[in-house]
This record gives structure tokens, C-alpha cells and sequence, in this order.
């Protein structure tokens, strides 16, 4: 037996015995999720005791330095671990913008102290992270963002607005772009800066969705005082880290799309349309839609996989993440479509205890955010045909 | 196993690009149908592709082939597409041989393997009968007569079914058409009396025929497999060729694409270069999109059959339906992006899409392998 298969059964075992029932089955609602953070609550003792055990591991981040907190396990042994979890459908133990954005940002552009600081935090779920990009007048023009920090002795002081802050209203910390030089080209005087949003000067405020929910929030800072030793990389090239960072987001939204989540399709739409005597939906047209989906679905699934394959053999394109962003997300928009479709009139009832208050129904609204947030699926397109395709002009 | 080619197989790939590129451009394709030639294909390049193993490249070592797998096998499909190069790979070296080795009698693989591997050997695989490919719809008759059976029917769309020495006929020995029981393979001399062969010009000029079963009488030992359980070794081997469609409209979507960019790169209109208008580039972009998902897939499908996994029936599905759609997407993006260059008969493109017609209903279309994944997932 390989290296590789014992490591297999090993984790397979290890997840057997300790993925509590409970955090197998589809997650259902928002409170499944457990973000992690400094006023954080377990919904219930199942995501606790998973969430601590898989920690203890370090498998929280299994990739990661163990002196990160992480498990040091190769690219090889990350996937199996990856898979050996989807099998049994066991649900993420953390989930965090700390270890999908901001760590994989750390580890290349971070000081070793900035690294020793904030990371085996984000992999013990101490710490929030939220992301300051978007700005009123900067969202797929993100270059333009006009937040200014300004020089003050060991200080930079930060003015100015973001918007989009997804839950910034319960992050600890923020990773931010903010201008640096004003009179320098667009892309040149930006830095990447990282601080506490208990800072005085912070304040949030949540925007409301078409989905009734306010995932979103508007963050201003007003004369926020931050040490010049939080900006991450080079001051003023900023926009090399934000870049390399939405590889990471892009990456980590076009996940959505990705596996299913929830109960299967096919299942959803038997209950409300029937099915035949072979067990094939009454609805062809819809039983049609279904197929498609779960086709490209799975497609999708077989191209995540060979992304992770081809940057370990050093073949991937850096820009390809985008490509993955965009299929993801319109897929992610066509699961919501056929879910509404196969409920019908039950999807559409918003606030009743038998509906979860609504819960179908404003997922399927949030989905629609996913083809904007982490750059627009236009915008994803324009990349790929520059980057990628080398079209003139791109 | 890792998403990618391994060493062995790039090196493949590039062996069967140089010699496919050199030896069999589309101009090959376009010589053998201006001239109505008889063949169809080169038996030239088939004798080179025996000396290079490819014929054999899906034989055991023990009847002097390669003993490779699915992935290899598609890895030559897939230079194949981008060149449109007719050949009998695809009905000798991967249907037939992958029948022989996987239902074949110790007898009848000896007697066919090492022919098929050195080259000397043409096979066909003769299943469909209706105008779509309904594999459990066979009615064709296989009725017991003496020591053998005795075959009636009609088979259409019979890949290389014209210049085949040896033909694998599916029949029904008992049951009725729609049951998994009672199918039998067939090993038959397209010689023996009562067979009729018309070879039917094809919209993308690669080689088929119809053939005709007139009371032809085979014996015991020309069964394949077994008697009425024909049906697994059957679909194994049509999912072996659906996946080397598949990959065969990889490479040709591949091509298709390559080409339409560059000529979005040349070609200039109102005083620029068409790849700058955004409504082309955003094509472009979710075109490539399209061919790397599916390419994904379609390499998933190849090693899930090497394997010998449960989930390769639902792999195959997937990377069949999903290359057919792809290819219909790259063909008509590629005459529609090249203007009325496209539309032309001196311009290539129109011999990919006529292909991607063929390639699409080979085995099964998008439709047929939406609704095999429905039913696995029993909805």
C-alpha cells in the first residue's frame, strides 16, 4: 500500500469516528454555518465538538504550516482529505474569509511577524476577517477606490467609505485598500492594509436586500488611526496583493456552484411535480433542466479538481480562477432557478415556520449577488479574454 | 490519480500530433472526398499507425499489443479531432479491440487480437438500427438453427462497416426489444452469404454503411460473451467509445476555437481588429470557458473507465453530453465568427462542423446522455 492510500484510510478512519452525525447531513440554514470570531456562538454542540476536534488537527486548514496552526499536509494529502469529507458529506468546520482570502495573501505578501500574528488566529477561528474593497464609485472599476490613508509619523490616518463589506457589522478585523498616493497612476497608489475594526472611527451599516437579509453592510472610517506596520506587501503596491487575493475569491465563490448542496434535485422536484411508475418526474421539461444541471455541475466539479492538478504540475494560468468564477456562479444562479421551479408555490412563502421564514426563496434572491460580488461576470469574461485569449485591445 | 497527463501519456500526445499534423492535415480529409475515394481512408496511414502501436495501443501485451488504457486511447482521439483524419481507430483499435479483449473466447482473441494490433485486421461494431442510438431497442434476430443461430435484421450507421473483415453484430436471442436480457454479440464474416453492405456518404465524409442480415448463418463459436447476457459487455464497450468521441470532440472544439481566435486577431472591420469588439471577445471567452470544463470531464470519464469504477457510467454520460454540446457551441461559434469565409467549402471550418454533427449522435447525443444520468440518479 502507498504513502498515499494509507494516508486515506487513515483519514478516513479519523473522520469516521470523529464527524459527529449531525455535521453530515445538508445544511439547511444560515446558523449551520459556523464563522468563528471573537463573539462567536456555536449553534449546537455537534458544530462545537466538530469544530474543536478538527481544529486540535489543524485541519481547519489542512494546508497550512503547522506553526500556522495548520496541518502541513502536502497538496496530495489536502485533496484526500477534501474528498475522504465530500464522501461522507461532512460540512465545512470553519468558515472564514481569513482562510479563503486574506491567509493565502499572508503566506505570499506577509511579514513573518504579520504572519505569526494573524494566522494560526484565523485557523482557530479567533478572529473575523472582512474585506475592504468595493466603494460607491469603485465596484468593477475597483482601481479607482478613493479611501485615502495619509501619513503620520509610524501612523497612517483612514477616510473614506466602503460598501458591500459582506458582515462587516460581526468582523473583528478588516483587510482593506485604501489610496496611499493620490497623485501616482491609479493601479500604483494603492496599499493593502490590515486593521481592527473596534479602531475608533469605524462604523457600520447594513444594507438591506432584495432577499430581506443584510448580509452586506456600508463601512465608514473616519480618522481611523493604523499602524503603518499592518500595511501587507510594498506601500503603494497594494494592487498586487488585491489581485492575488481575488485569484483566492474567485476561486472560493466559483466553489459554490460546485457540489451540491442540500438535498438532490431530482428529489426536490419529485415531491412537488410526481413521478411515474419508473420513478421519472412527471415534468420532462423540468426532469430535462435538472440533467443539464447536474451535467455541468458535475463538469465543474471534474475542472476544480484538475485547477488544483495542473498548479501542482505548474501548469495552471493565473487568471484562469476567473474563468472558474464565472462558470460557478451562472451555475450556482441556474441551481436557485430550478429549485424555485421544482418547489413552486411552496418556495415562494417568506416568512412561515413550515418555510424555514422564507429560507428557499431568499437563497435563491442571494444567489443573484454571486455573478456581481468578486468582480462581475462580465468583468470575468473581459479578464479571460485578455489574460488568457490575448485578444487585441482586451 | 491527478486530472492531468502523465509524462507517458504527453509524450503520446505529442507522437500522434506529429505524425496526425504531418501526415493527415484537414487537406487529407478534403483529398479523400474530392475524389470519391474508395476506401474512405489511407491504408498507408494505417500501416504507419501500426508501426507506431496506436492499433494496438488497447490490445494486451499477450497478443502483441500496448496494453494501454481509455486515456491513451482518447489522448489519440483527440489529435484525430483537431485534424478530422479519417481512420479506422476508432471501430478496429478501440470498439473492436475492446470487445475481443474484454468478451473474447481465448480462441477468438487469439485469432483476431494480434491482427488488429499489427495493422492487418479491420473491425466494425454494428449496433444501431433506428435513426437514434437506442442500443437496448435491438430487434435484429439471432434464432438458434442447428449447431448456431441464424441472423435477420438491417444495421445502420455501421462505422467503417465498408471496408470491415470482421463485424460485432448485436442481436436479440430472446426477449423483446427494451430488456436487458436476451441480447447476444456476434462475430460475423461480412462475406458469408446473406450479408449485404452499402457503404452510406456521410455529411462529414468519414466512412459508414447500412448492412443487411438476410438469413446469415453463424456458428456456436461466433458467439461473443454469452448467449442473451451480451448486454453488459455491450455497454462496456459503448461507453469505451463514447468516451473516445468525447475526446475526439475535444480536440476538434480545441481546433475550432484555436482557429477562430486567430481570426479574430487578423481579421479587420471599421478599422480594427474584430477581437476588439467586446461582443466577440465575451464569445470567445465563454467558448474557452466551455472547452476546459468539458476537457475536465472528458478526462475524468477516460480514467473512471480505466479504473473500472461504479461512477464511470455517470462520468461517461456526463463527458459525452457535455462534449456534444460543447462542439455544436465551437462549430457554430466558428462558422458564425469567420463571416462568409465560414460559409465557404474552401475553408475549413465547415468540415469541423459537419463532423460535430456526426460526433454528436455517435453512441448516444447530448439528450440520450441527459436522461442515462437521470436515470442513474433515478429521477
Amino acid at each position: 500500500m502507498s504513502d498515499l492510500e494509507k494516508f486515506r484510510r487513515e483519514t478516513r478512519a479519523w473522520l469516521e469516528a470523529n464527524c459527529p452525525p449531525e455535521m453530515r447531513r445538508p445544511m439547511t440554514s444560515e446558523e449551520d454555518t459556523f464563522w468563528g470570531g471573537r463573539n462567536t456562538t456555536f449553534s449546537s454542540e455537534p458544530q462545537r465538538i466538530w469544530f474543536e476536534r478538527m481544529r486540535d488537527k489543524g485541519w481547519t486548514v489542512p494546508h497550512w504550516p503547522k506553526e500556522y496552526g495548520g496541518g502541513a499536509l502536502d497538496p496530495e494529502q489536502t485533496k484526500i482529505v477534501r474528498q475522504e469529507m465530500a464522501a461522507i458529506g461532512a460540512r465545512q468546520p470553519l468558515t472564514s474569509f481569513g482562510i479563503s482570502m486574506l491567509g493565502p495573501a499572508l503566506l505570499k505578501y506577509g511579514t513573518e511577524a504579520q504572519k505569526k500574528e494573524h494566522l494560526p488566529k484565523i485557523a482557530a477561528g479567533l478572529i473575523r476577517w472582512c474585506q475592504g474593497y468595493s466603494e460607491p464609485n469603485a465596484g468593477s472599476d475597483l482601481a479607482s477606490l478613493q479611501t485615502r490613508a495619509e501619513s503620520d509619523g509610524d501612523d497612517f490616518i483612514i477616510n473614506g467609505q466602503k460598501i458591500w463589506t459582506s458582515y462587516a457589522n460581526y468582523a473583528d478585523w478588516i483587510f482593506c485598500l485604501v489610496r496611499t498616493d493620490a497623485s501616482a497612476k491609479k493601479h500604483d497608489g494603492i496599499s493593502f492594509i490590515l486593521f481592527d475594526m473596534a479602531s475608533k472611527g469605524v462604523s457600520t451599516k447594513p444594507i438591506l436586500l432584495i432577499s430581506g437579509r443584510s448580509p452586506f453592510c456600508e463601512t465608514f472610517f473616519d480618522n481611523v488611526r493604523v499602524p503603518k506596520s499592518n500595511v501587507v506587501g510594498t506601500v503603494n503596491r497594494g494592487w498586487d496583493v488585491a489581485k492575488y487575493l481575488l485569484q483566492h475569491e474567485r476561486a472560493m465563490i466559483s466553489g459554490m456552484g460546485e457540489r451540491g448542496v442540500g438535498r438532490p434535485l431530482g428529489q426536490v422536484a419529485a415531491d412537488s411535480v410526481g413521478a411515474d411508475e419508473q420513478g421519472r418526474l412527471e415534468d420532462p421539461i423540468l426532469r430535462g433542466q435538472i440533467a443539464s444541471f447536474e451535467i455541468d455541475e458535475a463538469a465543474l466539479a471534474c475542472a476544480a479538481e484538475r485547477a488544483v492538478d495542473l498548479a501542482k504540475a505548474g501548469q495552471a494560468h493565473p487568471a484562469f480562477s476567473s474563468a472558474m468564477k464565472y462558470y460557478g456562479t451562472e451555475l450556482n444562479k441556474r441551481r436557485y432557478e430550478i429549485l424555485m421551479s421544482a418547489g413552486g408555490i411552496d418556495a415562494l412563502e417568506w416568512e412561515s415556520e413550515r418555510s424555514k421564514g422564507g429560507a428557499r426563496p431568499r437563497a435563491w434572491l442571494r444567489t443573484k449577488a454571486n455573478s456581481i460580488e468578486g468582480g462581475t461576470s462580465e468583468v470575468m469574461l473581459g479578464i479571460v479574454a485578455k489574460r488568457i485569449l490575448d485578444l487585441p485591445g482586451a | 490519480m491527478a486530472l492531468v497527463l502523465s509524462e507517458e501519456q504527453s509524450m503520446l500526445r505529442d507522437s500522434a500530433r506529429g505524425l496526425i499534423s504531418d501526415k493527415a492535415p484537414v487537406s487529407h480529409l478534403r483529398q479523400l472526398r474530392d475524389s470519391k475515394d474508395a476506401t474512405g481512408f489511407s491504408r498507408d496511414l494505417w500501416k504507419t499507425f501500426a508501426e507506431m502501436g496506436f492499433s494496438g495501443l488497447l490490445v494486451p501485451e499477450s497478443f502483441g499489443g500496448s496494453g494501454l488504457g481509455c486515456v491513451e486511447a482518447g489522448v489519440v482521439m483527440e489529435e484525430i479531432g483537431r485534424t478530422l483524419m479519417p481512420s479506422p481507430f476508432l471501430s478496429t483499435a478501440v470498439l473492436a479491440a475492446s470487445a475481443l479483449s474484454r468478451g473474447g473466447s481465448a480462441a477468438q482473441k487469439s485469432e483476431h487480437l494480434p491482427k488488429i494490433s499489427d495493422g492487418t485486421l479491420l473491425a466494425a461494431l454494428a449496433i444501431d438500427e433506428g435513426s437514434k442510438h437506442r442500443p437496448l431497442q435491438t430487434r435484429m434476430q439471432a434464432v438458434r438453427s442447428g449447431n448456431g443461430f441464424r441472423l435477420n435484421g438491417a444495421k445502420a450507421f455501421v462505422v467503417d462497416g465498408h471496408t470491415a473483415d470482421l463485424l460485432i453484430v448485436a442481436a436479440r436471442s430472446s426477449g423483446a426489444a427494451g430488456e436487458r436480457e436476451g441480447l447476444t454479440l456476434f462475430l460475423v464474416d461480412p462475406k458469408s452469404k446473406g450479408v449485404e453492405t452499402e457503404r452510406t456518404a456521410m455529411v462529414d465524409s468519414h466512412n459508414a454503411a447500412r448492412i443487411i442480415f438476410d438469413n446469415v448463418e453463424v456458428n456456436a463459436d461466433s458467439v461473443l460473451g454469452e448467449v442473451d447476457q451480451g448486454y453488459p459487455l455491450m455497454e462496456g464497450v459503448l461507453n469505451i467509445g463514447r468516451g473516445a468521441v468525447a475526446a475526439e470532440m475535444v480536440g476538434l472544439s480545441e481546433e475550432v476555437f484555436g482557429r477562430t481566435v486567430d481570426y479574430l486577431k487578423e481579421r479587420k472591420q471599421f478599422g480594427k481588429r474584430i477581437g476588439e469588439f467586446q461582443a466577440l471577445q465575451h464569445r470567445a471567452a465563454q467558448l474557452y470557458i466551455d472547452i476546459e470544463i468539458t476537457r475536465a470531464a472528458v478526462l475524468k470519464a477516460l480514467q473512471s473507465l480505466d479504473a473500472g469504477v461504479e461512477s464511470a457510467g455517470a462520468a461517461v454520460a456526463v463527458a459525452k453530453a457535455r462534449a456534444g454540446s460543447t462542439a455544436t457551441l465551437a462549430v457554430q461559434e466558428g462558422v458564425q465568427m469567420h463571416g462568409g469565409m465560414g460559409m465557404t467549402d474552401q475553408f475549413d471550418i465547415g468540415f469541423f462542423m459537419k463532423r460535430a454533427r456526426v460526433c454528436q449522435e455517435l453512441f448516444g447525443d447530448s439528450n440520450f446522455h441527459a436522461d442515462q444520468l437521470a436515470r442513474l440518479k433515478n429521477y
